[in-house]
């Protein structure tokens, strides 16, 4: 039954940055809290993300960013998963985010952003918070 | 506190200190420590700028002359990049480092689909020969070197150098350039390759080939512990794995049937500054000493010049924190010290806004600054290897070696470095390593100062270098531009020469200079590649 109840996360690298210790962190951070993880490995296009996310029916999409570019990154996802219908996947965004990039990214439909940095108490704790 | 393990008794004093690599350090040290470890002058030091140079490459160290310097610079489009060379150069910078956007690093042009949003956005885009001509314009290539980051298409961006340099009217064997090209750390961590493992390697053994007969003064290969210890390595990994890979490119090369000793001299090596600082400056004196007695001893290489660990000892990226940025700084002086008390060929630092972004031009001259000043101002000019003798410093620089010569007997239990990264047991054991890294640090096992454990802060407000989504319209323009103005068949003559080239085992590099001087793109050489070679499937381990 514990099983079944488990949430399941898709840890993604999207786009051609290849710095991957936070996404390989987080993700055993994740399984150590007692979540499925799958980690998509590095250099993965928006379609694949998507594509994995669903054959793994995941609740969560985590995003790892390092380069700058997580505003187009994802205003195309946002726009990717309310297109597919998939209203029940969360996304949560890591890596290099200013301050100021937060409230925008919350806005377009982030559930949680966790800046370089951020707890790993923090990232399972905003995650479970998806679900209560 | 710091990166090292520290055990206090409840007064607060330290009762038990042990480093990342192992070591267990003393409250003190005396002759009998030297004594006990066998400690020798002659075999263990030489006199510095003698074998096995762990004092020193050069007999009067920085006395002879100071360390180059070299900023990792690139942004936007070349005609920015160059703005930023040239702002170097003024504040005594004297050799350049280029950045590339992550499109040029992984072979796309700034009009392909997967560039969209990364176009000059944490280095300057690359598309063809002339952005090269933009970005080095009035640049005087024959007195200053470029070190050229990028890794799976490191041998394209050599060959542009040298497009660029005979186009300007530059004799090939007078200019110097020193591309990263270390495919095989890339696997390991920074996630910047594109072709499988066999293929990256020969590209690598193809460009130190052509380059040691063509290209005499560039350095074909600066092999990277660097980012091998950013993505969780401790410092003796970092150069036991780096020696590992560079014994790889060795073989590949003299497989060929060239013989070590003509082009070993020309390896260039990167390592990282960051962590504990006596850690470092022992760390450093050990990997000259095990460079020197590893290419002499299974390589039979004699003439001393080639026996040198040359190379960039700097960055220190993993001890930025975003919390209280200005202490970043300091963090970088002490960083620089550490370079310095190593006697660091060249070196380069971090600056203090790059736990946020890419630096602005004040931070970067800050940087330059930090550097500048501790030659110039407080006294490292001074004299060589000024902790030699230290009874701390000594014991410690043979324990790190100890540690060093065990991670390559690691390595070569595996089955050598190739099968290691091929398989993923470095890639594993490197992140689960970095995994109990960042506990400790969370739980305040370790120590950064400014962060409190458990807590997040919201950073503070630093003056951002700002990413301006023109700079992509602008490299896409250009690169049309070129596309309309080139001679389409020789552009094709070239590609096809390239890609016969590559599915036979002549050398890549002829072709790929034709391909340049013809203003074929780096997407298009890439795509050659990727048609001939195909993409590596990384073993996925975290």
């Amino acid at each position: 039954m514990e099983t079944l109840n488990k949430i399941r996360v898709l840890v993604a690298k999207p786009g051609l940055d290849g710095h991957d210790k936070g996404a390989k962190i987080v993700a055993l951070a994740l399984r150590d809290a007692g979540m499925e993880v799958i980690y998509s490995g590095l250099h993965q296009t928006l379609d694949q993300i998507m594509s994995t996310a669903v054959q793994e029916s995941v609740d969560v999409i985590g995003l790892s960013i390092m380069s700058g570019a997580h505003l187009p990154i994802c205003e195309k996802l946002t726009a990717m998963i309310k297109e597919q219908g998939l209203d029940n996947v969360h996304l949560v965004v890591g890596g290099v985010i200013p301050n100021q990039d937060v409230q925008v990214l919350r806005k377009m439909g982030v559930a949680a952003v966790f800046p370089g940095g951020t707890s790993f108490d923090t990232i399972v704790s905003g995650i479970n918070g998806l679900f209560q | 506190m710091g990166v090292a393990r520290y055990i206090k008794d409840e007064k607060g004093a330290i009762t038990e200190v042990v480093y990342q690599s192992g070591m267990k350090i003393k409250p003190g040290y005396g002759p009998q420590d030297l004594a006990d470890a066998g400690f020798s002058y002659e075999t263990d030091l030489g006199e510095p700028g003698e074998f096995p140079f762990t004092r020193s490459l050069h007999p009067q160290g920085y006395r002879s002359r100071a360390w180059t310097t070299r900023q990792y610079t690139g942004f936007g489009t070349p005609e920015q990049t160059n703005e930023r060379f040239k702002l170097m150069i003024a504040n005594g910078q004297n050799g350049l480092n280029v950045a590339f956007d992550l499109p040029t690093q992984m072979g796309y042009d700034s009009d392909h689909p997967l560039a969209e949003g990364e176009v000059g956005r944490v280095g300057m885009a690359v598309d063809s020969l002339k952005d090269f001509l933009t970005a080095f314009d009035g640049i005087p290539l024959d007195r200053i070197g470029s070190g050229l980051t990028i890794n799976a298409v490191a041998s394209i961006m050599m060959a542009m150098y040298q497009a660029l340099g005979e186009t300007k009217g530059f004799d090939r064997t007078k200019i110097s350039c020193t591309p990263q090209n270390d495919i095989l750390k890339e696997m390991i961590g920074r996630g910047a390759w594109i072709f499988p493992v066999e293929h990256g390697v020969r590209l690598v053994g193809d460009s130190i080939a052509y380059a040691v007969k063509e290209l005499p003064r560039s350095n074909p290969v600066s092999i990277c512990g660097y980012h091998i210890r950013e993505s969780g390595a401790t410092p003796a990994q970092e150069i036991a794995y780096a020696f590992e890979i560079a014994r790889a490119y060795i073989d590949t090369v003299a497989q060929r049937g060239i013989d070590p000793s003509d082009f070993v001299g020309r390896f260039s090596f990167n390592f990282n500054v960051y962590g504990n600082l006596w850690e470092q400056v022992a760390k450093f004196r050990a990997a000259r000493k095990i460079w020197a007695q590893m290419l002499k001893e299974d390589y039979g290489v004699t003439d001393k010049k080639k026996l040198f660990l040359r190379g960039l000892f700097g960055g220190g990226g993993s001890g930025l924190t975003k919390e209280q940025p200005e202490n970043n700084i300091m963090r970088g002086a002490f960083y620089a010290l550490g370079a310095a008390l190593s006697g660091a060929q060249t070196t380069a630092l971090c600056s203090f806004d790059e736990a946020y972004t890419i630096p602005t031009p004040r931070s970067a001259l800050l940087s330059l600054k930090t550097l500048e000043l501790l030659m110039d101002e407080v006294g490292l000019r001074d004299t060589v290897d000024p902790l030699a003798g230290s009874y701390f410093i000594e014991t410690l620089t043979l324990e790190m070696a100890d540690k060093i010569k065990e991670e390559m007997a690691w390595v070569k239990e595996m089955g050598g470095i190739v099968s290691g990264i091929s398989d993923g047991m470095i890639q594993k054991k490197v992140s689960q390593q970095a995994y109990e890294f960042e506990k400790g640090l969370q739980s305040g096992e370790y120590k950064k100062v400014g962060k409190t454990p458990g807590k997040e802060d919201e950073g503070a407000d630093v003056e951002l270098h700002q990413y301006n989504a023109a700079w992509a319209k602008s490299s896409k323009d250009s690169l049309a531009a070129v596309k309309r103005t080139r001679h389409e068949k020789a552009v094709a003559d070239t590609l096809r020469a390239l890609e016969k080239a590559a599915k036979g085992k002549d050398n890549v590099m002829p072709p790929l200079v034709e391909c340049c001087k013809a203003f074929a793109t780096v997407g298009e050489m890439a795509d050659v590649f990727r048609q001939v070679f195909g993409e590596w499937q990384e073993p996925i381990f975290y």
